[in-house]
Parts: C-alpha cells; sequence; structure tokens
C-alpha cells in the first residue's frame, strides 16, 4: 500500500507542471493587467511597476523564473496585497478555510445519514415528504441565497448567532457559515443514503430478518446501514474536495479570512502570483483527498487491488 | 446595624466595581472598511479603504480636519515664499513614533525619496510631481536622490521647493504619498515594516493586529501629541466586500459605520434608518467618455446630441435611488481654488427635456440618422449592476434620437484595458478628485504626449483634444495668482464642454451609514473622516 501511495504521488507530478503551465500562460492571454485599473498610472510608474514584477521580460523567462521559485516553494508576490507574499497569505488563509471545510462536512454527512435514513425507512409518509422538502431545498437554493436569508433570520431579527466576522476560536461565528457550506452536500449525502437504504431495506436478507422478528432498529444497526453506506462512500471524496475548495461565496458573504475569496477576487484583478498560488494550491487539496479516497477504497473493499 | 452596614458595604464595592469595569472597557469603533488593505505602507497604498487605515496612524505635515480640511498635521507652522515655490515646515516639538524615536524633518526627506525611488514602485507617486525633481527620479532620469526638492534644514525644519506654484499644494500633503515613514524601523527591517511586530505610528492609532482577510485593529496612541482629545480607543477596520452583508451586519450592531452600501437599499435605509443616512456629495465626477479618433464621433454636435438626450435628473433619484446630483459640466461644485467661477451650464439647460429631445433630434436627422437608419454604436461598461443600470437607462433613451446602442460590459481589468487602448466607442468612467483643485478633473481633457513614437494619451480614453484648452491648462499651470488661475481652468472648462469633450452624467455621492452613537462625523467634499475627530457613547 505503501508503494501504491507513493506511485500515485510521484505520477501527479507531471498533472502539477501541466496545470501550472497551462494556467499560467492562459492568464497572461487573458486581456488586462495587475495595472489596468480604474486610472491609467503615468508611463513611468508602469514601468517601474512592471520591472519590480519582472513583467517586462520576455514571457519564457518570466515562466522560468516563477517554476524556479516554485520548486522552492516560494509562490512570489501578490501584485496586489503588497504587504505579504503569496505563500503568506495562503499559509494564513489555508487552516480556516480547511477548518471551515471539514466542519461542514462533518456536519453536512451526519446530517445527511441520518436525514436520509429516517426518510428511507418512514418512505412515503410524512417524515420522509418533510424530509425530502427539506433536502429540496438546501439542494436548489443557491448558497449566496441561502447565506443572506440565515444572515437576516439568525443574525438580524433573532439575534442568535452573529451575522459574520471572525473571532479566532469563536464557535458561535462557524455555525451559520457551516450550515449554509453543509447544506448542499447533506442534501446530496441525504438523497443518495435514502436511495441505497429503500433498495437495502427491500433485500431477501433485511425480509429475512425481519421475518425472524428482529426489531427496525436492529436491523438497519446490523444489516442494513453498512450495505447502504457504500454508494454514499464514493460520493464522500468528491465532496469533501468540493467543499475544501468551494468555500469562496460563504467566506465572501460572512467575511471570514480564507483563501477562497482571493480565488475570485485574484483573478479579477489579474493578480497573476496570487490566482496560480490559490490554483496551484487548490489542486493539491483535490489530489490528496482523490488519493485519500482511493487508499480509503482500497482499504475498505479487498476487492479493489494496488496496481 | 450590623446588616446596614454590610449592605452598604456591598453597595459600595458594587459601585465601584461598576465604575471600574466601565472605565476598563474600551470605547471600539467597529468600521466596515470594504475590500482588503493591498498595503498598510503608504507608499504602496492606492485605495480609499486603505487610506481610512493609514491617515489614522500615521500623520503627515499637514492632516485633515472633521471637514477634511488641510489643518498643520506634523507641522506647527509653515512659511510660503512668495513666489510660491518654497514651503518651509517647522515640526511640532517632542513629536514621537510609537516606539520613542523622535519624528524628526529627516524621516520626511527619507520618505519623498523613498516614494520617488523607481525601486519602491509607488503607483500614486504621481500626486507629489509639484516636488522639484520628482517626476524625474521616478523614471530615472535623476539617479541621485539629494537633488530632490524635500530637504531637512535642522531636525524640525522641513523644506520643500516645486517645480511650479502649486496651490493645492498643502493639500496634496494631507495625502498618503506625502506621509512620513519611520526610517529607523525600514532600515532595520526593510519593506517589512508593516508588519505588526515592526510597525511604528506617529499618527493618533497603532496597529495592533491584522487578520488578512478579516480585519485590522488599531489602538489609541498615547504618544500622539492630541492624545488628550482622541476619544475612540479601538478601532477595527473590518474587511467586507459583501455590501449586502455588510448592511444586514450593520443592522444587527456588528459595525457602527458603513462605507458604502447596496445602491438598491438607498431608499430602505433613508425610511428605515433615519438620521443614519450620511449620503453627500463629494468631489467625483461620473461620466461617459466618446471616442473621437472614430468617425462619426469626431463630430462635436453629434456629442452634444448624445449628451442632451441624457435625461440626468431621473438617473440619481430613479436608476439609481441614492440621490446622484445632475453633472453638466467637468469641476464638481464645492472644489477649491475656482472661486469666481460659475459652475458651467450648457447653452441648452434652459430647455425643457422634451425640447433637448426634439433639437438633438433634428441634429441626428441632419447627420442622416433616423429610427429607421440609426446610428449603432457600443456602450462599453464595467460589469456591477449600477453600470448597468445606468448603460440601459441611457440606451433607452437614445433610442428616441435614432440611436442603437449595444451595450457590452466586461470586468474593469478588461474594460479600461480596452479603454487605454482606443478600442471602444463609448466607455463609461469616473473620477474621484485627488485634491480639492479643478485641474485634477481638467486634466483628464489634455491631449496625450508623444513617447516613445507612440501617443500616450493617460486618463483621456476618449482622446480629446484642443489647442486653445491645452494652451490655457499649460498657462494656468505656472499661474501664481489664484483668480487669474481659477479665470483660465473656467475658461478651459468651457471650452471642452462646449465641444461635449466628455459626457459627464452624475457627481458622485458618499454613501456612509452611521450609527446614532457616533458622533462627529461630518459629510464632506473629499469623503475622509478620521476617526480622531469621532465619538462613540457607549
Amino acid at each position: 500500500m505503501f508503494g501504491y501511495a507513493i506511485r500515485r504521488v510521484l505520477s501527479a507530478l507531471p498533472v502539477v507542471l501541466i496545470a501550472v503551465t497551462a494556467c499560467f500562460f492562459i492568464l497572461r492571454l487573458a486581456p488586462g493587467g495587475p495595472f489596468d485599473g480604474e486610472r491609467a498610472l503615468p508611463p513611468e510608474t508602469l514601468a517601474n511597476l512592471r520591472a519590480h514584477y519582472n513583467l517586462d521580460l520576455p514571457l519564457i523567462q518570466q515562466y522560468g523564473i516563477y517554476v524556479g521559485r516554485l520548486l522552492q516553494g516560494d509562490f512570489g508576490p501578490s501584485m496586489v496585497y503588497n504587504d505579504f507574499t503569496v505563500a503568506q497569505m495562503l499559509w494564513i488563509g489555508l487552516p480556516f478555510t480547511l477548518m471551515l471545510g471539514f466542519t461542514a462536512f462533518v456536519v453536512g454527512t451526519v446530517a445527511g445519514l441520518v436525514a436520509g435514513s429516517l426518510s428511507a425507512v418512514n418512505q412515503n409518509k410524512l417524515p420522509d415528504y418533510v424530509l425530502v422538502m427539506l433536502v429540496m431545498v438546501g439542494l436548489v437554493v443557491p448558497n449566496f441565497l441561502m447565506a443572506s436569508i440565515l444572515q437576516l433570520v439568525f443574525g438580524v431579527y433573532l439575534d442568535w448567532f452573529p451575522a459574520g466576522g471572525w473571532k479566532p476560536g469563536s464557535l458561535q461565528h462557524l455555525v451559520l457559515p457551516v450550515i449554509v457550506l453543509a447544506l448542499p452536500h447533506a442534501g446530496r449525502t441525504a438523497r443518495l443514503m435514502r436511495g441505497s437504504m429503500i433498495e437495502v431495506l427491500g433485500t431477501n436478507y433485511v425480509r429475512t430478518a425481519r421475518s425472524k422478528g428482529l426489531g427496525t432498529r436492529l436491523i438497519l444497526a446490523r444489516h442494513a446501514i453498512k450495505p447502504a453506506l457504500l454508494p454514499v462512500v464514493s460520493y464522500l471524496g468528491p465532496g469533501l474536495s468540493y467543499l475544501l475548495t468551494g468555500s469562496l461565496v460563504v467566506e465572501q458573504v460572512f467575511a471570514l479570512p480564507g483563501i477562497g475569496k482571493y480565488f475570485i477576487s485574484a483573478a479579477l484583478n489579474r493578480d497573476y502570483g496570487l490566482v496560480l498560488g490559490t490554483t496551484i494550491l487548490y489542486m493539491l487539496i483535490i489530489l490528496a483527498v482523490n488519493l485519500l479516497v482511493d487508499i480509503l477504497y482500497a482499504w475498505l473493499d479487498p476487492k479493489v487491488r494496488y496496481d | 446595624m450590623k446588616f446596614a452596614q454590610i449592605l452598604k458595604a456591598t453597595a459600595t464595592a458594587g459601585v465601584i466595581a461598576m465604575a471600574m469595569t466601565g472605565g476598563a472597557s474600551a470605547i471600539t469603533l467597529n468600521m466596515m472598511n470594504g475590500s482588503e488593505p493591498g498595503s498598510i505602507d503608504p507608499h504602496k497604498a492606492s485605495g480609499d479603504w486603505e487610506n481610512r487605515i493609514i491617515g489614522d496612524y500615521i500623520e503627515g505635515l499637514m492632516a485633515e480636519d472633521a471637514n477634511a480640511d488641510a489643518i498643520p498635521g506634523q507641522a506647527e507652522s509653515y512659511t510660503v515664499s512668495d513666489d510660491g515655490l518654497v514651503y518651509t515646515f517647522k515640526l511640532r516639538p517632542g513629536i514621537v513614533w510609537s516606539d520613542g524615536v523622535p519624528v524628526t524633518a529627516g524621516d520626511f526627506v527619507f520618505a519623498f525619496q523613498r516614494l520617488f525611488d523607481p525601486k519602491t514602485a509607488s503607483d500614486y507617486a504621481y500626486l507629489q510631481f509639484p516636488i522639484l525633481n520628482g517626476s524625474e527620479i521616478s523614471d530615472g532620469s535623476i539617479t541621485d536622490f539629494s537633488q530632490l526638492g524635500v530637504k531637512a534644514i535642522d531636525d524640525t525644519t522641513v523644506e520643500i521647493t516645486l517645480e511650479g506654484p502649486t496651490p493645492y499644494f498643502l493639500q496634496a500633503l494631507t495625502h498618503y504619498t506625502a506621509y512620513p515613514v519611520p526610517k529607523h524601523v525600514i532600515d532595520k527591517v526593510g519593506d517589512g515594516w508593516t508588519k505588526v511586530e515592526n510597525i511604528v505610528s506617529n499618527g493618533p492609532y497603532t496597529i495592533k493586529e491584522w487578520v488578512p482577510g478579516s480585519y485590522i485593529k488599531s489602538v489609541k496612541s498615547d504618544t500622539y501629541y492630541d492624545a488628550a482629545n482622541v476619544n475612540i480607543d479601538e478601532v477595527n477596520y473590518f474587511v467586507q466586500d459583501d455590501l449586502a452583508a455588510a448592511l444586514a451586519r450593520y443592522r444587527a450592531g456588528e459595525y457602527d459605520i458603513l462605507t458604502d452600501i447596496p445602491s438598491d437599499q438607498a431608499e430602505w435605509i433613508k425610511t428605515n434608518l433615519p438620521g443614519q443616512d450620511f449620503f453627500a456629495p463629494f468631489l467625483g465626477v461620473y461620466y461617459y467618455v466618446i471616442n473621437q479618433e472614430k468617425a462619426p464621433f469626431d463630430n462635436a454636435d453629434l456629442r452634444k446630441a448624445l449628451s442632451m438626450t441624457i435625461n440626468r435628473d431621473v438617473i440619481g433619484p430613479d436608476v439609481l435611488g441614492t440621490g446622484e446630483l445632475p453633472a453638466y459640466g467637468w469641476v464638481p461644485e464645492g472644489t477649491a481654488n475656482y472661486e469666481g467661477v460659475d459652475p458651467y451650464q450648457p447653452s441648452w439647460i434652459g430647455l425643457s427635456y422634451e425640447e433637448r429631445v426634439a433639437e438633438a433630434k433634428g441634429i441626428m436627422e441632419g447627420l442622416g440618422y433616423t429610427a429607421a437608419t440609426p446610428l449603432t454604436l457600443q456602450l462599453k461598461y464595467n460589469t456591477n449592476d449600477n453600470h448597468q443600470r445606468v448603460a440601459v437607462a441611457i440606451a433607452s433613451m437614445w433610442e428616441q434620437i435614432g440611436v442603437k446602442a449595444e451595450l457590452f460590459n466586461s470586468e474593469t481589468a478588461v474594460h479600461y484595458d480596452s479603454l487605454r487602448a482606443g478600442d471602444f466607442e463609448v466607455g463609461r468612467a469616473g473620477w474621484l478628485l485627488d485634491y480639492s483643485d479643478p485641474s485634477n478633473t481638467l486634466d483628464l481633457l489634455t491631449t496625450g504626449i508623444m513617447q516613445d513614437g507612440a501617443m500616450n494619451w493617460g486618463n483621456n480614453y476618449g482622446r480629446y483634444s484642443n489647442d486653445e484648452f491645452d494652451g490655457l491648462m499649460k498657462s494656468a499651470a505656472s499661474e501664481n495668482d489664484l483668480a487669474a488661475r481659477a479665470k483660465m481652468l473656467g475658461d478651459a472648462e468651457k471650452i471642452a464642454m462646449d465641444e461635449t469633450g466628455a459626457i459627464p452624467i452624475y457627481w458622485y455621492i458618499a454613501q456612509n451609514v452611521v450609527t446614532p452613537t457616533i458622533t462627529g462625523f461630518q459629510n464632506n467634499a473629499k469623503d475622509i473622516h478620521r476617526t480622531r475627530w469621532l465619538s462613540k457613547a457607549e
């Protein structure tokens, strides 16, 4: 298994290099540059700025410099945020984004599994209808709207939670962002769980268990949940990647200090260094999650081989 | 008896405890400050959200009062030579950086040299180009920094020599590009001096904490010379890009001041938060540029027709809902150094809107454009709800005179890139004045200069060019008599506007919302409100 992991990591390297290269050149092809703001800068200022960021060199040489630095773990300077390097900004924001994403993942997964199971057990009864409706709401209401609604209801009218912002260590500040981020994930998990649970509940071995006189709880715990989980587990990998990299809107609306919002603002500002930095970091997160899922899979299911 | 004593003692202790907690709790101002600061180094900053933080922790020779007018800051007094070229500033006695090191004339000399140093690559260095040799040092043609027109006569005397008389120079000194930086810290840690562990201040506040993407916290500086009159103990400048969320957080009591609002909520705020809306005009103009290198837009009559068909009276109150005032001229009302010049009014100002449309229609028909054979033009704007609303409204107004406008929006960088490249017909632009002087907007219409074989049009996107206008601007730049200078600039404005060198649409409006516990917040033409003038009732 160790050899398998090493092989997977090595095979990811060319992927990273290709992505960095593509991203580097596509960005430069986009019209407009980091210094195209509302005001035209005087030519001498523009020349100074371009020299400062090596933008006056031939593109291929800039690429060489960038990759050279990257190999040493240096993401270079940001062209908009002068007081921090890209690496510093990502380093400060990443723990928050990871914490937010993982929390939402745990909350969403648990909520989804419970809701899905309850729905399946009560199929076509009132609790099922209510839950299915809630799941649909979680799935179809876009997160920027959901964020505003929760902010107004729980932050302004009821005043139960802060309407935004972040204080290190404050759970209260996390409640609304985590709910907004977790809802679609919970919805998808619940739908999968409901479907596969209904299927499992209709199988012969469950019927046998029932006919033996086992109670519903026991049947669920012993016989139904495990097999019903399999399709859900295969969704959890992409689900986790999505939560870790999909916090941009939530971070923006709740003014949270993660890296998600840089992803948009840096692209709009043509902040070349920061766009590349966030892209690379997101790519590494996704690659790592995929690797983790594959290894877990192999571990969970002996039919999968490490070759 | 004993019981009464105990009761008394308890009550006294309680009162003392309450008084102590009351005294110990800091008065905190929570400000919604907009975007993440790009830098809090005054030589590298470029936005008003950075200015709010920087102007609270560093003070220049001149500072702003509550009305944002220039008052002596680190300088106690100054004298100006008769020819208006040499300013001599006497620093206040005993001023120090927050680490106790004295603020000296040397800090100012060092700061200006750093500002113009090509290696600093300061975006806004050009605001101080009136200073002798500033521009030359910036473009590298002078490498000996001692030739810069900023000298330390002794530790407490700064002498600044200018290229030419500059009536707005004291005001330009209130801008952060003119702020001192701590030489003793920069010598030690270089550009890292703005890190929280290194930073020192000479203003009313000191930076204490910076959580990127979240907030910057400043606390009152005891070493500031006017600390006795600074009321607020702590300021949190919150990063908040989402304006709807900002309003929700204000309503939840998390912010005391909003520096911007979602404009579709302006009416709601006026009705539901009475007395908290501080919406007031400030120096800035929202306008459309017309590419005068492209036919038929080189025709002044056609430009006039386009301009007079825009019903400016409905744009501020109805299309945007914030009540922006209609703009017909190029210099905002209330701009300094413009005494004796009446606000510009076009020849057609006396006509009713219907009459204007009829006249414009006549002009267009004369040029062969009718509803059946319309003039098709592309109207470009940078992607934004408000710009879109204005563009849609204006496009429909133009339809009446046989103009078919195709709307085209793109993100800011792309939009301005195409404006600068001349790749547009009509485009949206805006200008907030850097300092209160008519030359600051009128310069937008001066002819470009030839550089390395290509025309550099700077901010004159429409490429308006008129020799007489350029001549007036040039003579005004070296005119020492304020009244004569104002007259020249006024004549220049009239020339450019009579030819519709660009289409002014409305004067910008500052959109602050301030909670009733805050006092001392004054609407002003620069929309600058330093925290030292504010108080907060707990």
